[in-house]
C-alpha cells in the first residue's frame, strides 16, 4: 500500500513476509501453517506496539497523511440527502470551506467543515483548505440559517490555518474569525465539532466554537504547526519533531488540558486505512452527543457552552506575590 | 485640564502605583529630551509626556504603557483594579516559562500582559482593560484571557461598558493551545455581555496582530486604532513568503484597515478621552425624551 510511513515499516515489512509464505505455500505442497500462526501474532504484538503507543511527531504525520479522509468523505459516509450549499452572500464561494444540509439517521442537520483537495489540481481550487475570509463568512451564513430552521450543526475541522495572504487580510481574515467565534457562542441549537486531521490555529478555532469538542485519536489542534514553533522558539524549524512534543497538539494533550470531550479510536495505523470503519467510530460520537444534546433548551444549551469555555486555561492567585517587586 | 491631571500624577501619590518600566524608559528615555523615530525632531521630553507621547511635529504615537495609558485616559483616581494578583502557571510544563515570567514582572511591575478595572471616563463608568505590550509582547496565555473574560462579566454584571485597549503579537506560545482557546473564551463571554444589551468598544493600539486581532480586538460595536497601529491577522513576512510579492508600505496600518472597511475610525490619542466619552454619553439610558434647541 503507498503512503506508509517511517515507523510503520516494521508492520509492513512482516505484513510483505507473512503474505509471501501464504502465497508460497498456495504454490507448493509446504505446510507453513503453524509459521504463519506465529508470524500473524507477532505481526499483532508489533501493530500494538507501534499504533497502539504512537509518539506526537507520528501522529502528525498521519494527521497529515495525504490520504486522510476529508469531510467530503465524511460526509458521504455519515449522512444522507446531502446538498451543498456555495457562497457567502457578499463576495464569492471559498472551496477550502464546504456545507450543507443533510440527514444524520434520518434527523435534519446543517454540516460545515474545510476541505482539503486529494491532488494537487483540487487542492490548487481548495488553497490546500486554507479559507479566506468568504469561507468563515459563509459557514456563518449556514450556521445562522440552522439557527433559523432549527437544525443542528456539526462541523468538521481541518485546516493548517487561515490562509496568510494579502487579499485575505485586504477583505477581513480577523474579523472573520472574530465574528465566527463571537457568533457561534450564540447559536441557539446545538453545535458540535470534530478534529478530523489538523486543527491549525484561529483557521480551526472559527469553526470550533461548540457544546463539544471531539477529536480523533490521530488528529492534531495547536496554536501553532510544530515547524513555526520550533523556528518561533528556537530558530530552527528542523526542530519541528520536539516542538510537536513540547507544545502538546495531540488528542490526549488536550483531553488531558481539558479543551476537548471525547477521543474518536482510529483504526490500526490512521483513518485513511479503513475509511468505512473510521466513519462508524464518528458516527457512534455523534449519535451519542446529539442524544444528550437534544434533550436540553436552549438556554441549558448556551450556558453549558458558556462554561466549557470559561473553564479552560490555568492561573492561580498566589497570595505571596502580592507586594512583589 | 486633561495635561494637567497627567502631569499631577507625576507628583501625587498614586492609587495606582507602578514601577517606571525599562522597556518605558527606551522608548522615551529619562533624559530631557526625545528623539522622534519618525521625523528625528529632537523633542522635550517632558513636552512629550503632556502631550499624551504624540509627536508634536508628526504625531507620530510612542507606545505607552498600562499606567500611562490609565493615567491619560481615566479620571484622576477613578480606576479600580480586579484581579491584579492573578499569575499564570505552567500548564505544558515548558522550559524556561516561569523565569521569563518572572523577568518580565520585575521588568513591568507588571503580574501578567492586561490590566483590568473599573474606571471612569469623564464621569461615565466603564469595565476597562488595557493590554500592555511590554509584558511578554503582549502575548494573550491563560491569565490575560481569564481577567479580560472577568472585566467583560463584571461590565456585564453592572451594566457598564466594556473598553479595550488591545496590544498584542498574539498567542502566548508557551501556552500552546490553551493559549488559542482564550479567543473562543473571550469571544463567547462578549457574546453573552452583547446579546444583555452590552457596549463593547475596542480601541485597537500598535500592535494588534494574531490571535488578539482575530477576536475580542475585532468584535466592538465600534472598533477604533491609534494612528500608524499595525494590525492584522497573519505577520507581514509570512504573508510575503505565501505570496512571493512585496506588500504595499501602508499595508496593515491603522490606516489601511480603515480604508478597507474594518475600522469606525481612527482616532489620535490626544482626542481619545474626548471622542469615547462622547460615545458613551450617547449610550447613556435615556431618561424621556426632550427636545433640545442646538
Ligand atoms: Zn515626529
Amino acid at each position: 500500500m503507498a503512503g506508509e510511513l517511517e515507523f510503520e515499516k516494521p508492520v509492513v515489512e512482516l505484513r510483505k513476509k507473512i503474505s509471501e509464505l501464504k502465497e508460497y505455500m498456495k504454490n507448493t505442497d509446504v505446510d507453513l501453517t503453524s509459521e504463519i500462526d506465529k508470524l500473524e501474532a507477532r505481526l499483532q504484538k508489533l501493530e500494538t506496539e507501534i499504533y497502539g503507543n504512537m509518539k506526537p511527531w507520528e501522529r502528525v504525520q498521519i494527521a497529515r497523511h495525504p490520504n486522510r479522509p476529508t469531510t467530503l468523505e465524511y460526509i458521504s459516509l455519515l449522512f444522507t440527502d446531502f446538498f451543498e450549499c456555495h457562497g457567502d452572500r457578499t463576495f464569492g464561494d471559498d472551496e477550502a470551506i464546504v456545507g450543507g444540509i443533510a440527514k444524520f439517521h434520518g434527523y435534519p442537520i446543517t454540516v460545515i467543515g474545510h476541505q482539503r483537495g486529494k491532488d494537487t489540481k483540487e487542492n490548487i481550487r481548495r488553497n490546500f483548505g486554507m479559507p479566506h475570509p468568504e469561507g468563515y463568512r459563509k459557514a456563518l451564513r449556514l450556521m445562522k440559517q440552522a439557527e433559523k430552521f432549527r437544525r443542528p450543526i456539526i462541523s468538521f475541522i481541518d485546516t493548517k490555518g487561515a490562509y496568510p495572504g494579502k487579499a485575505a487580510e485586504e477583505r477581513g481574515q480577523s474579523e472573520a474569525i472574530a465574528r465566527n467565534l463571537f457568533e457561534m457562542a450564540g447559536l441557539r441549537v446545538p453545535v458540535i465539532c470534530v478534529v478530523i486531521g489538523e486543527g491549525g490555529s484561529g483557521g480551526a478555532l472559527a469553526l470550533g466554537v461548540g457544546n463539544y469538542i471531539h477529536m480523533l485519536e490521530n488528529s492534531t489542534y495547536s496554536v501553532i504547526s510544530p515547524e513555526g514553533a520550533a523556528a518561533l522558539l528556537w530558530k530552527d524549524s528542523s526542530l519541528a519533531k520536539k516542538a510537536a512534543e513540547t507544545m502538546k497538539i495531540t488528542a490526549p494533550d488536550l483531553k488531558g488540558l481539558g479543551i476537548i470531550d471525547e477521543i474518536i479510536p482510529e483504526v490500526k495505523g490512521g483513518a485513511h486505512k479503513d475509511l468505512q470503519q473510521q466513519a462508524k467510530y464518528i458516527d457512534k460520537i455523534l449519535i451519542d452527543s446529539m442524544s444528550k444534546l437534544q434533550v436540553l433548551d436552549e438556554e441549558t444549551l448556551l450556558n453549558q457552552r458558556y462554561e466549557k469555555y470559561k473553564r479552560i486555561g490555568e492561573f492561580s492567585f498566589p497570595t505571596e506575590r502580592i507586594g512583589v517587586k | 485640564m486633561l495635561k494637567e491631571l497627567f502631569t499631577k500624577t507625576k507628583t501625587k501619590p498614586k492609587k495606582y502605583a507602578t514601577i517606571p518600566s525599562k522597556a518605558a524608559k527606551q522608548d522615551v528615555p529619562e533624559g530631557i529630551m526625545t528623539k522622534c523615530p519618525n521625523c528625528k525632531k529632537i523633542l522635550y521630553t517632558k513636552e512629550l509626556n503632556k502631550n499624551y507621547k504624540v509627536c508634536t511635529q508628526c504625531e507620530y504615537h510612542f507606545q505607552m504603557n498600562s499606567a500611562e495609558r490609565i493615567n491619560s485616559f481615566l479620571d484622576f483616581e477613578s480606576f479600580r483594579e480586579l484581579d491584579r494578583e492573578m499569575v499564570s502557571g505552567n500548564p505544558l510544563d515548558f522550559p524556561g516559562y516561569e523565569e521569563k515570567l518572572e523577568q518580565d514582572r520585575k521588568k513591568t511591575g507588571l503580574n501578567e500582559a492586561v490590566v483590568t478595572g473599573i474606571g471612569t471616563v469623564k464621569g461615565y463608568e466603564a469595565a476597562i482593560a488595557i493590554m500592555d505590550a511590554h509584558f511578554r509582547m503582549g502575548s494573550m496565555g491563560s491569565v490575560v484571557g481569564e481577567k479580560i473574560t472577568r472585566a467583560i462579566e463584571k461590565a456585564d454584571e453592572l451594566s457598564i461598558p466594556f473598553i479595550i485597549f488591545t496590544a498584542s503579537g498574539g498567542a502566548r506560545m508557551q501556552e500552546g493551545v490553551l493559549s488559542l482557546m482564550q479567543m473562543a473564551k473571550t469571544s463567547v463571554a462578549l457574546k453573552r455581555f452583547s446579546d444583555h444589551g452590552g457596549l463593547i468598544i475596542s480601541v485597537m493600539t500598535h500592535p494588534t496582530t494574531g490571535g488578539v486581532s482575530a477576536s475580542f480586538a475585532s468584535l466592538g460595536d465600534y472598533n477604533f486604532a491609534e494612528p500608524g497601529a499595525l494590525i492584522g491577522f497573519a505577520g507581514r513576512r509570512i504573508i510575503e513568503q505565501t505570496i512571493r510579492e512585496e506588500l504595499p508600505e501602508d499595508f496593515q496600518t491603522a490606516e489601511f484597515l480603515l480604508k478597507q472597511g474594518q475600522l469606525d475610525a481612527v482616532i489620535s490619542r490626544v482626542d481619545m478621552k474626548e471622542k469615547i466619552a462622547a460615545i458613551l454619553d450617547i449610550h447613556q439610558p435615556g431618561g424621556t425624551f426632550e427636545w433640545q434647541e442646538n
